[in-house]
C-alpha cells in the first residue's frame, strides 16, 4: 500500500523517526483506554474467571442456546434472502420496462420501502399477522421478520438487478434484436444470465446486510435468535452480561467475515472469468457504491 | 381513519424530535471519529492503520443491534457509565448516541478512504514533482478532490444513519419506532393508518437529504 500511495513517498530518515513517535503515542493512548477499561470491569467484577469459562468449559451453553439461536438467525436470513430473490428480479425488471404505467408504480414502490426503516417493517408485519392470520403465536416473530427483511430487500435487491442489467454492454441488447429475438426473450436469454454473474457479489454482501438485520427482530420482537440468547445466559450463568455479548458479537463477525470473504473471492472470480463480460457490480459493503447506503 | 392524530394522546412530533436529535448528534460524531479513523487508515504509521482496519472490520461486522444492546447492557447496566446523564432517559439517550456513532463512523471511514482512493496517483506525484510539501499536496490537490468525491456516499451514511436511529427502540429509547409499536398496539384498527403515519415520516426525513446531497453531489463532481 505504501508504495503506491497518493498521501506519501517512501519515508526517509527524519519520516522514519517521526513515524516511530507516533507509534509511541499511539501506544500509549491506546494502553491508557486498555487499561481504564479494564479497571472499570475488574471494578464491576466482569472479568472473574467463572463469567468467561463457561464458554470454554460448559458445551451446553453453546448446545442450548447459542447454536440453536444461531439457527435461527440462519433460518430467517436464509429465508428472506430465498423470498426476497425472485420478488427483488421482478421489480427490478420491471422497473426498466418500456411501458411508463409499469415502471412508475414498480419505481415508486421500490422507492418507498428503500426510505423507510426495515424495524417499521417488522413491527407493522406483526401486528398484521396478528390480526388478519391465524399464524401461532410463538411463529409470528418468525413471520414478521422475514416479511419486513422480504419486503425491505426486494427493493434493495431490484436495484442491484436493475444496475447488472445496465452496466451490460448495449451491443448485447443489439445483437439479440438483429437476431430477431423479442423483448422478453432479450431479458430471459441474453441479459438476465449475464447480470445475474454480474450481481452475484453485491447479492452475497446484501446477504451480510440480512444477517445484521435479523437480530432486530431477537431485540424487539421477542425472535429467540442469537442475540436473545443473551438473556437466557446471563440468567442462567451469573450474570456475565459482557462475556456473552462479547461472545455473541464475535459469532457476528466470523459469520459475517465469511460472508464478506466469500463475495469478494467471488467478485475476483468473476473479474478474471473469460466466460462473462467482465462487468461486475461493486461489492455493496466496499464504501464505494453510490446507491442508498443499503449496505449500512 | 387518522382520527388516533387528533386525540392528544401520542406525542407524534416529539418522538420523530428524538429521532431528528439522535441523528443530528450520531451525524457529527460519527464524523468527527469517521475522520480519525480514515486518517488513521491512510497514515504511514503501521500500527493506526492495523487498529483502523481492525476496528473497522470488527465493528462493521456486528449488528448494529448487538452495539446498541452492548452499550445499554454492557456498559450502562454493568459498568454503570452515565456518560453524565442524570435520569433514565438521557442516559439511554446518550449511550444510544454512544453506539451510533460507534457503528456509523466505520462506514464514514470507509467512504473518506475510498474518497482519498479515486485520487489519481498521478496528481500527488504531479504536485510533488512541482515542488509542494507533504501538507501543501494534502491541502490542495488530495483532499479537495476526495472531498467532492465523497458526498454522494456520506449522504447515503446519513440516510442509512435516520433509518438506523430506529434500533434505538431496543434499548428503550422513545424514539419514532418505540412510539410506532405503542401506537400500533393500541389503536389495532387504525394498523394501516399508523404505518403510513410513521411511514410518511421517514420519507420526510430522509428523501429531502437524498435529492439535495445527490444534486450536491452532481454540482461538485470531479468530472474524469
Amino acid at each position: 500500500m505504501s508504495a503506491t500511495s497518493v498521501l506519501y513517498d517512501a519515508p526517509g530518515a527524519r519520516a522514519k523517526r517521526r513515524n516511530i513517535l507516533y507509534t509511541i503515542v499511539f501506544l500509549v493512548v491506546f494502553a491508557l483506554a486498555a487499561w481504564w477499561v479494564l479497571v472499570q470491569m475488574a471494578d464491576k467484577n466482569q472479568l472473574a474467571s467463572e463469567k468467561w469459562s463457561p464458554f470454554v468449559t460448559d458445551s451446553e451453553v453453546w448446545t442450548t442456546y447459542l447454536l440453536p439461536g444461531l439457527g435461527e438467525t440462519l433460518k430467517a436470513a436464509a429465508l428472506s434472502i430465498v423470498i426476497a430473490l425472485p420478488f427483488g428480479a421482478l421489480l427490478g425488471i420491471g422497473r426498466l420496462s418500456d411501458h411508463s404505467w409499469v415502471r412508475v408504480p414498480v419505481g415508486a414502490v421500490v422507492e418507498f420501502f428503500r426510505s423507510i426503516p426495515v424495524l417499521l417493517m417488522m413491527v407493522f408485519a406483526a401486528q398484521a399477522y396478528a390480526q388478519f392470520t391465524n399464524v401461532s403465536s410463538d411463529m409470528r416473530p418468525l413471520y414478521a421478520v422475514v416479511t419486513g427483511l422480504v419486503l425491505y430487500n426486494a427493493s434493495v435487491i431490484a436495484e442491484i438487478v436493475r444496475a447488472g442489467i445496465l452496466t451490460l454492454p448495449n451491443g448485447q441488447t443489439d445483437a439479440a434484436k438483429a437476431i430477431g429475438m423479442r423483448k422478453g426473450q432479450t431479458m430471459a436469454y441474453v441479459l438476465l444470465p449475464q447480470a445475474v454473474t454480474a450481481m452475484l457479489p453485491a447479492l452475497v454482501s446484501q446477504l451480510v446486510v440480512i444477517v445484521k438485520d435479523t437480530a432486530l427482530g431477537g431485540a424487539i420482537l421477542g425472535l429467540s435468535e442469537l442475540l436473545s440468547q443473551n438473556r437466557t445466559i446471563t440468567a442462567n450463568y451469573g450474570a456475565n452480561t459482557i462475556a456473552t455479548l462479547v461472545v455473541i458479537a464475535l459469532i457476528y463477525i466470523v459469520l459475517n467475515f465469511i460472508l464478506t470473504t466469500f463475495a469478494s473471492w467471488l467478485e475476483q472470480r468473476l473479474r478474471r472469468g473469460k466466460k462473462s463480460t467482465g462487468a461486475v457490480l461493486p461489492d455493496v459493503n466496499a464504501g464505494t457504491y453510490v446507491g442508498d447506503g443499503s449496505g449500512i | 381513519m387518522f382520527e388516533f392524530l387528533d386525540s392528544g394522546q401520542y406525542d407524534l412530533l416529539g418522538a420523530f424530535w428524538v429521532t431528528v436529535q439522535l441523528t443530528l448528534y450520531s451525524a457529527v460524531g460519527s464524523l468527527l471519529w469517521g475522520t480519525l479513523l480514515a486518517g488513521m487508515r491512510v497514515s504511514p504509521v503501521p500500527l493506526m492503520r492495523a487498529f483502523g482496519t481492525a476496528y473497522v472490520n470488527l465493528v462493521r461486522n456486528t449488528p448494529l443491534t448487538v452495539v446498541l444492546v452492548a452499550c445499554s447492557l454492557g456498559l450502562g447496566q454493568t459498568l454503570q457509565i452515565t456518560l453524565g446523564g442524570g435520569d433514565f432517559e438521557s442516559i439511554g439517550f446518550r449511550l444510544a448516541v454512544l453506539g451510533l456513532i460507534a457503528y456509523t463512523s466505520t462506514f464514514v471511514c470507509e467512504a473518506l478512504r475510498s474518497g482519498i482512493n479515486t485520487v489519481p496517483v498521478g496528481q500527488a506525484e504531479a504536485a510533488r514533482a512541482l515542488g509542494l510539501s507533504f501538507f501543501q499536496v494534502l491541502r490542495l490537490i488530495v483532499l479537495p478532490q476526495a472531498f467532492r468525491s465523497v458526498v454522494a456516499p456520506l449522504a447515503n451514511v446519513l440516510i442509512a444513519l435516520t433509518k438506523n436511529t430506529t434500533v434505538a427502540a431496543a434499548i428503550g429509547v422513545a424514539e419514532a419506532s418505540a412510539l410506532m409499536k405503542t401506537m400500533i398496539e393500541n389503536e389495532s384498527s387504525a394498523l394501516f393508518a399508523v404505518f403510513a403515519v410513521f411511514a410518511f415520516g421517514f420519507v420526510v426525513l430522509t428523501l429531502p437529504t437524498g435529492l439535495l446531497l445527490g444534486w450536491v453531489s452532481k454540482r461538485v463532481a470531479v468530472k474524469r
